[in-house]
This record gives C-alpha cells, sequence and structure tokens, in this order.
C-alpha cells in the first residue's frame, strides 16, 4: 500500500503542501487535498529547552487526495512531497516508510482509501 | 530529508525530463528555468513551466535542481494567479483626469518613451540630471539594471528605494560587513556546491544563530530560509533571537526574546563573555585578526547584567547563549532585516562580524563563508555610475552633500532623507521628475508615508513602471509603463550563486520586461552606451561578461577596501548556452564560492596576497573604514529614541512597544495582494498581541484595533497569541487592498493598516545609517464605528491631528536659504555659498562672509 510519511517535527507551516495540492486538483477556495493543522503554540511548565513549547503543524490528508495517482504513475512524486520546503515529507510503500520512524523526532504515516 | 544521497538516488530523472531544457508534455510546452521577479522575492528557484495555447497554467518546482531541489513557496506555486490576473496593467497608459483620479488613457509605446524623452532632455538643460530621482523596489530582479539605467540613461546619481530613512534595509549590513571582512558573510547550508549536502567538505553548523530574521517565511537577501531546516535536520541546533516566537524559537536551545532596537547591546555582551572567558578561537584571532585588543577593551565593561537590564532578558541566558555559539565548531549566524531597522545598524552589524571572526567561523565549511556574485558578476546598485556626467554625480543627494552629516560616502543609493528634503523644499536643488520602477512606494518603504506623498505630489513629472497599478501609480503617475514578469522575461541573476538563467516563455498584451524597458528608453537617452547592445539578450550577456563594479557600496568604498575589482567577469558562456547548454539548464556554479579559507588561498585581494580584502589583509575587529567612515570602530548600543529608558515620560500614554515588517508566507512585501489564494490564507493584516495584553486592553482576537503613536495610527486586526510578550505587538507592513477603491483619497487603503503612519523620517543612526521602525513605542485601543480613518485625516489635514513633522538637520540652512532667495539671492550647492543680490558671499552654514 502506498502511504505519505510526514516527520511533523519539521513542518514549517508553508502552506507549499497545500497549494500545490490545489492547483494540481483544481479545488476552489475553501477545500483541499491536503490541509495544514496547527497546535499551539503554548508552553510545557518545567520542560526544559528545546522541548519547552508545542508549535506543531500537520498537515491532514483529506479525501479529495489520490496520492497523485497521474503523476506517480509516471515516476513523478505527488505534488505535496514534491514541493515541501521543509523536506519532512515522503512518498512510497507503507512498509518501507515506516522504517524511517525512528523514535528520535515525530512522524505520522497517512494513507488514503484505495479506489 | 536528512538523507540527501536516498532522495537523489530515488529521483525517476527521466519522469523530469533530464537533460533537456524544454519539452512537449500532455498538450503544455514545458520550459525549465529560473523564476526571478516579478512577482517579487529575493530568490530564485528553479522551475518548471507550463504554457498551453501561449498562457501559463501550472507551474512546478524542479526536483533536479540542486539550488531548492523542486521545492517551492506558495509565492511560485501561485504564479498561475499572478501572471494571469486580470488587474494587470496591460498597456503603457497617460493619466486623463488629475492625479489619484485613477483615469487613464490608453498610448503607444512609442508615445510614452516621446513624452519621457522629452522631458528627461528639456530637465537636463534646465537643471541637470540630478534633477532626476530613479527609484526600484528591493530585491526584485531589477537591481542592476535600474541603478544602471539611471545613471546612464538618465544621467542622475540620484538613485534610491525612497522613502527609507537611514537606508534601512540591508546596506548597513553589506557595508558594515565589507568594513570588518572586506566581503559579505552568508550561512554555509551547502548552498554554494552543485553537490549540496553531499558535499565532502561541507558540515552543517553545529549551532545557527537566527537573529532578527524569520528566514522561512522571508528568503531574504538571496537566501532561502528553509536550507536551515535541512541543517537542522542534520543536527543543527538554534538560538533565536527574536522579539516574536518563530518555528525557530520553537525548537531552539535559547530564544531569546530581545526588546526590539536592543540586539545590539546583547551582542557586545556576548564578545563580552566570549573574551573574558576566553572562549574565542586564539589561534585564528591571532593569524588572521587585527583589532583585538581595542575590541576587548571596549566591550569589557558591558556584561551580561548590563545586557540583561537593556535587552529585558536573563543575564544567565545571554552567558550561557554566548558559551554554545562560542563552543560550536562550526557555528553560524543568519542575520536579518532587524539589523538595519535600528538605530545602532552599523553598530550591531560591526558586533555580529566581530563574532564570527573571534569564533573562528569566518569563510570555514558550516559557519559564515564568504561570497561574491558568481562569476564576479558584480553589477549592482553602483552600475552606471561612471555614466553620469561628474558635474551631476557630485550633486548625489548623499548624507554628506544633502544633510550635512560628517563622514563617508560608503553608500551607492542616494541618501532617502537627502533626496525628501530636496523634494519638500528645493534645497539644496529642485527635483523635476521621478522614475519609479518596480517600487510600489507608498505601500511599502516609505517611512512617514503621509508626508513622503504630500512631498511627491511635488514633483511635476513621474513615470511609474510596474506590472500593477498601485497605489503610487494612482496617486502620482503621471505615465504608467505594464512591465512583464518573470515568466515573460529573458534576464539573468548573479546574486549570490549558482548563476541562473530566466527565459521568456509567454507574454502578457503588450507589457514589457524591465531590461527591454531600460534598454529601448536607454538608446533613446544615451544611444553611445546603449546602442552597444541591440535586444536585451545582447544586455544580458554583457552583464553576465562585462558587469562587474560594486554591488550595493559606492565603488570607492570597496575599492578602499581592497577587493577584487578586475573590470571583466569569469563567465564565458552566453546566456543562451546557459539556458540551453544540457551541462547547465539554466545554472552554473562558480568556484570561487565554492572554496573555502579564501584567504590562505591568495584569493580575497587584487595582487593575489594571501588575506582578506581588508586594508591590513586581516579581519579587523576594529575596522580602519570605519574611522574613515565617521563612525565608532567598536561595537556599542544605542537606545531607540521612543523607549522605556530613553522616554520612560512617555511610556504611560503609550506603554507597548511597536515591532513591525516581519513577513508571511502570503506576501513580498506589498505584493500579491490581489492573488485569491494569499487571501484565502491570509486575508486581512494581522497585528500579534500577548493575550494578557489583550485582556487588559479589553481586545478579542480578531478584533480591529489601532496602533497609535505619537505621529499617527494605523489598525490591523488583532491576533491574540503569545509568540510576542505582554510589553510588545507586533504589525505587519505592506498591505494595501487591491479589492478596494483605487481613487484619491481611498488609494486602495494603503494608509488604512500601514505602520508608517508612524515612523518618521530623519531619525537615523550614527554616520545617519539605520532607523529605529523595528522598536517603537506605541498604545493600542479597539477601533469603533465613526473614528476618522487614515485615509480621512490625511485626506482633510495631509496627516494625522497630533502629527509633528521631523525636519531636516539643516532647517536654519533651508530657512536662510529661502529667505535669502525670495531676496534674489542665488546659491552654489556645491559650495553651500549663498550670494546676496548686493554680491555679498556667504557661506549658508557658519554664515561666514567671503570677500
Amino acid at each position: 500500500m502506498k502511504g505519505i510519511l510526514i516527520n511533523y517535527d519539521y513542518c514549517t507551516g508553508c502552506h507549499s503542501c497545500e497549494v500545490a495540492c490545489k492547483k494540481h486538483l483544481d479545488l476552489p477556495k475553501g477545500e483541499f487535498g491536503i490541509k495544514l493543522t496547527e497546535t499551539g503554540p503554548y508552553e510545557y511548565e518545567g520542560v526544559p529547552a528545546p522541548n519547552h513549547w508545542e508549535w506543531t503543524w500537520l498537515p491532514v490528508i483529506t479525501k479529495a487526495c489520490d496520492m497523485c495517482e497521474d503523476r506517480t504513475s509516471k515516476g513523478k512524486m505527488p505534488m505535496c512531497v514534491q514541493h515541501c520546503q521543509a523536506w519532512c515529507m515522503y512518498y512510497g510503500d507503507t512498509e518501507e516508510l515506516i522504517k524511517k520512524m525512528d523514535g528520535k523526532t515525530r512522524f505520522a504515516l497517512y494513507t488514503t482509501t484505495e479506489n | 530529508m536528512a538523507d540527501y544521497k536516498e532522495f537523489l538516488d530515488s529521483l525517476d530523472r527521466k519522469a523530469y525530463h533530464e537533460g533537456e531544457w524544454q519539452w512537449e508534455e500532455d498538450g503544455y510546452t514545458v520550459t525549465r528555468t529560473y523564476h526571478y521577479s516579478p512577482p517579487g522575492c529575493h530568490t530564485s528557484c528553479g522551475v518548471l513551466l507550463y504554457v498551453k495555447d501561449g498562457k501559463l497554467e501550472r507551474i512546478e518546482g524542479d526536483p533536479l535542481d540542486p539550488c531548492t531541489n523542486g521545492k517551492l513557496c506558495i509565492k511560485c506555486l501561485t504564479m498561475d494567479e499572478s501572471v494571469n490576473h486580470p488587474d494587470r496593467l496591460k498597456y503603457p497608459m497617460k493619466r486623463a483626469g488629475e492625479r489619484g483620479e485613477n483615469k487613464w488613457e490608453r498610448i503607444t509605446w512609442d508615445e510614452a518613451y516621446d513624452t519621457i524623452e522629452a522631458k528627461v532632455k528639456e530637465i537636463w538643460e534646465t537643471d541637470g540630471g540630478n534633477a532626476i530621482i530613479c527609484v526600484h523596489g528591493t530585491g526584485r530582479n531589477i537591481n542592476w539594471q535600474v541603478p544602471f539605467f539611471g545613471q546612464a540613461a538618465l544621467k542622475t546619481p540620484n538613485i534610491s528605494t525612497f522613502g527609507f530613512t537611514g537606508f534601512s534595509c540591508y546596506m548597513p549590513r553589506i557595508c558594515g560587513s565589507i568594513a570588518p571582512f572586506g566581503d559579505f558573510p552568508i550561512v554555509d547550508a551547502s548552498e554554494t556546491h552543485p553537490d549540496r549536502y553531499n558535499n565532502p567538505e561541507w558540515v552543517a553548523p553545529e549551532v545557527i544563530v537566527v537573529w532578527g530574521n524569520e528566514p522561512l517565511a522571508s528568503n531574504a537577501d538571496g537566501y532561502i530560509g528553509h536550507w536551515l531546516v535541512q541543517c537542522v535536520q542534520m543536527g543543527s541546533k538554534i538560538i533565536s533571537i527574536d522579539p516574536r516566537l518563530t518555528w525557530w524559537g520553537a525548537r531552539a536551545e535559547y530564544w531569546l526574546q530581545v526588546r526590539p532596537g536592543t540586539d545590539a547591546a546583547l551582542a557586545c555582551a556576548w564578545i563580552n563573555v566570549i573574551i573574558s572567558e576566553k572562549l574565542y578561537d586564539e589561534e585564528f584571532v591571532s593569524l588572521w585578526c587585527a583589532g583585538f585588543e581595542e575590541l576587548a577593551e571596549s566591550v569589557k565593561d558591558m556584561t551580561p547584567e548590563w545586557a540583561a537590564e537593556i535587552c529585558d532578558l536573563d543575564a544567565d541566558d545571554i552567558r550561557a547563549s554566548a558559551r554554545l555559539y562560542a563552543s560550536a565548531k562550526p557555528g553560524a549566524i543568519q542575520w536579518g532585516l532587524a539589523f538595519d531597522q535600528q538605530l545602532s545598524a552599523m553598530a550591531l552589524t560591526l558586533a555580529g562580524c566581530d563574532l564570527m571572526a573571534l569564533c573562528g567561523n569566518v569563510d570555514v565549511p558550516g559557519g559564515n563563508i564568504l561570497v561574491h556574485n558568481a562569476f564576479e558578476c558584480n553589477a549592482g546598485y553602483a552600475s552606471g555610475e561612471d555614466l553620469t556626467p561628474p558635474e551631476w554625480r557630485a550633486k548625489k543627494l548623499n548624507n554628506r552633500f544633502a544633510l550635512g552629516i560628517e563622514g563617508g560616502d560608503f553608500v551607492a543609493h542616494a541618501s532617502s532623507d537627502g533626496l525628501l528634503q530636496a523634494i519638500e523644499t528645493d534645497f539644496p536643488y529642485p527635483i523635476k521628475m521621478m522614475w519609479i520602477q518596480s517600487s510600489n512606494t507608498l505601500s511599502c518603504p516609505s517611512q512617514d508615508v503621509a508626508r513622503t506623498m504630500e512631498a511627491m505630489k511635488r514633483i511635476p513629472f513621474i513615470v511609474n513602471a510596474d506590472p500593477y497599478i498601485t497605489p503610487t501609480s494612482v496617486a502620482l503617475a503621471d505615465i504608467l509603463l505594464p512591465v512583464a514578469m518573470s515568466a515573460e522575461r529573458n534576464s539573468a541573476r548573479t546574486w549570490w550563486t549558482p548563476a541562473r538563467a530566466m527565459v521568456k516563455v509567454c507574454d502578457f498584451y503588450e507589457a514589457k520586461s524591465d531590461e527591454q524597458i531600460i534598454l529601448e528608453m536607454g538608446k533613446r537617452l544615451n544611444p553611445e552606451i546603449f546602442d552597444q547592445w541591440d535586444t536585451d539578450i545582447d544586455w544580458l550577456n554583457w552583464y553576465l561578461h562585462d558587469g562587474t563594479g560594486s554591488f550595493s557600496a559606492t565603488t570607492e568604498a570597496t575599492d578602499q577596501g581592497g577587493a577584487k575589482n578586475s573590470g571583466k567577469t569569469l563567465f564565458k558562456p552566453t546566456w543562451e548556452e546557459l539556458v540551453k547548454d544540457p551541462s547547465m539548464l539554466g545554472h552554473a556554479y562558480d568556484e570561487f564560492n565554492a572554496t573555502y579559507n579564501k584567504a590562505a588561498k591568495g584569493m580575497f585581494r587584487a595582487d593575489g596576497s594571501v588575506g582578506y580584502g581588508t586594508p591590513s589583509g586581516r579581519l579587523e575587529l576594529a575596522p580602519a573604514l570605519f574611522q574613515y567612515w565617521g563612525l565608532k570602530t567598536t561595537p556599542f548600543h544605542t537606545e531607540p529614541p521612543e523607549s522605556p529608558l530613553s522616554t520612560p515620560e512617555m511610556m504611560e500614554e503609550y506603554p507597548l512597544i511597536l515591532t513591525c515588517g516581519g513577513r508571511s508566507f502570503e506576501f513580498f512585501h506589498s505584493e500579491h495582494r490581489q492573488l485569491p489564494t494569499m487571501r484565502e490564507l491570509h486575508p486581512q493584516p494581522r497585528v500579534l498581541v500577548n493575550p494578557k495584553t489583550a485582556e487588559a486592553y479589553g481586545i478579542e482576537d480578531g478584533q480591529w484595533i489601532w496602533i497609535e503613536n505619537d505621529h499617527g495610527r494605523f489598525k490591523q486586526q488583532a491576533k491574540v497569541s503569545p509568540v510576542v510578550n505582554e510589553r510588545t505587538i507586533h504589525a505587519e507592513h505592506g498591505w494595501w487592498f487591491p479589492e478596494t477603491d483605487g481613487a484619491a483619497p481611498f488609494l486602495f487603503g494603503t494608509f488604512e493598516s500601514n505602520p508608517n503612519n508612524c515612523t518618521k523620517a530623519f531619525v537615523t543612526g550614527q554616520g545617519g545609517v539605520g532607523s529605529p521602525i523595528k522598536g517603537m513605542i506605541c498604545k493600542i485601543y479597539p477601533v469603533k464605528e465613526g473614528d476618522e480613518m487614515p485615509y480621512e485625516a490625511i485626506a482633510k489635514q495631509g496627516n494625522f491631528s497630533w502629527y509633528e513633522k521631523v525636519e531636516s538637520p539643516r532647517e536654519d540652512e533651508i530657512e536662510k536659504y529661502h529667505d535669502l532667495m525670495a531676496d534674489g539671492a542665488s546659491y552654489d550647492p556645491m559650495t553651500n555659498i549663498i550670494t546676496t543680490k548686493d554680491g555679498v558671499r556667504m557661506d549658508l552654514k557658519t554664515e561666514e562672509v567671503y570677500a
């Protein structure tokens, strides 16, 4: 199964995934194939730096996403992965992607429904 | 990413047409090229442009481009919206009604050129070329072209990013680095190597100090901020020095939430710690630096405790963060615009350079490398300096000549305040024309904006070249010229490295590229020079092969440093080869920038000797050039003019610190406000207010509030957030509202949310450099129905009712000048001697009378 892995510790909230996807799927205002969520910023009392602050972006993959089937079938990356400026997104087989989860930074693995 | 090799190995190169610069794909013609403005941006990323039936429909990043590896920010990803926008200027126009009415009549390019040519030649006859001001915007792909045009075609020395008091953007850092280093330092994120993060010599910085900069949203100064995220993924630790919590601060070992405008105190305290605790690189300092004793003596009392009081920080954090930076081998300092937008600008830049040098982080892998423009294609703000007639060049309105500020004329540009003074008062001579190319002067750079607009109305003839009609166009322009965007333009760029080419893939009505406009106009005004080139591509080849000079400082200032200035670049291929040759495909890396430890290799000095491009050949911790320029040779702190320490009596009325101008992902300065996607993500201007502050002032998240100081006020929507402390708010800049009424007095709402209602002309740091606009004071309160809007106040009385103008330092002379001139005197600006109608010759300043 194909999936998208996000090493979201490094997501900067830059919106490139959202906009690259919107342009590819030609989605109208208010609709997204991938949409950022933002948590924080807030502080954890008594936790030393660099983990004192929580300010985390995590893109959510929506029902509009087809993992860029038309692109990946030609060997290209999905639009969101290709344009991710923070270089925190990976596309591939979920069994391979899961090996990147090393317990040192935070990851989320997404799959979509199979058509 | 972390594993660059894995990324490269995983790429399906065939799918991305490796080796081709152009191909057909699914009904599109696809072109592999680079973007470089318009729309505006400081950087230049590899793109694939998809064109169908002559229209740019899609854009993608190019994964085979080593500069950004296919990554794009949303300013490029929305290119279809920018390029095809219905608000774009389609044809040359002349004003049909009064200035401000926003009524225009379409004219031909020939008519526009004829009108401009006649005006310029008339002004040359009556006043001289110096009576023309040539204005350009920041970072756009015009920073050698427009200065060259101004100096060689309009024949004026008065080139400026007009409205910017104290050169408060980049010039302080550029010129402030030339003195101690001879060259300019940038963080080494492997960007000078085509093999990038795999380069065998390169290492990631151990510590990155992100200082007065949000590199992710700004990509400022030719630098891609997200490169540094790769470094963090490879293990770089972060120190964030910023009044705002950013992505960096939230992940930092130390986030120093410095009080805006006090960074120099912090920097001096870091130097104090590093010297007093002997944390500096003794071997490097003794081999390569000069001025250590002078520096050490100057900072010996600037302890962390001293700085903590000034900076609103904890002394232990200052000490510990200094130790962390000093312990890093290598450490790197990523400095930003905040350095320029405080009174300490030059001293702070020196302090930053001193820190890099003391810790041995200069020109080493993963440190602050010293860079040139690729292949020594150094055409820049000083380009064409030698083509202005000397008698007109001598009247450059610099700080010394126009404002009487003692010191060297080291910035290539004229002084913005000097220009403002001339426009407002006709002193030392009147201004007859302004050429504004790619600057929305009123919405972005103009400090003291209502005053600036009022002054500019006095200029009899104003030409504005831009892709869009802006508030500046409506309020002031007599002729509008439509400018082509990056995808509609043949161009090149050599700002740092690699050299990159932009290829034209489409047209928009009658818009022409900056190069085309300049070349066509230049041929009319100075055929001797401009007839060397038939086409824009000919001119680009000149730039690539002969476009040497000085980037931002005056040629004199760079020569004083002893840096290389060969007169010929090192680039050999043609522009067309750069575009199409399979070995380049739009980019070419140069050897100079890719080489480390260049001082030891004799690469900095004109004679090839070992050392840096400074007078002494060493990194000058207390630079000789600062002395020559009239500046203190060691770093020091200058308190903002209004602040809790300098004006405690004002804090009851204006209890908060106002900082402004932090970037967002959606906008480049005043651009991109027309684009539906950008406004979906970022609909209105946001002012950051701490939750406790919001509660204290009865402000809700999303509420429109006034931000007011002793000069004026503006309104933005409160974003209640802990990223600023309780004593500080942060407002955005560059806002206008293209969806609203363009005609005066509203002018697309350019005054409504503009922090420049509160900034002041003629308030500068040492040497007339640096402006305190990132550290002002203010009060905030909710906007109520019936409040007088900024445009209404400006229309009614020219400015806010409580506004007080800051006068030029030569106010007394200007008064005398006008009194005597009204009485029939004559004046020589070069000697400042006024001759009364009775033949008495007097020095206007000293009033000394000559026989």
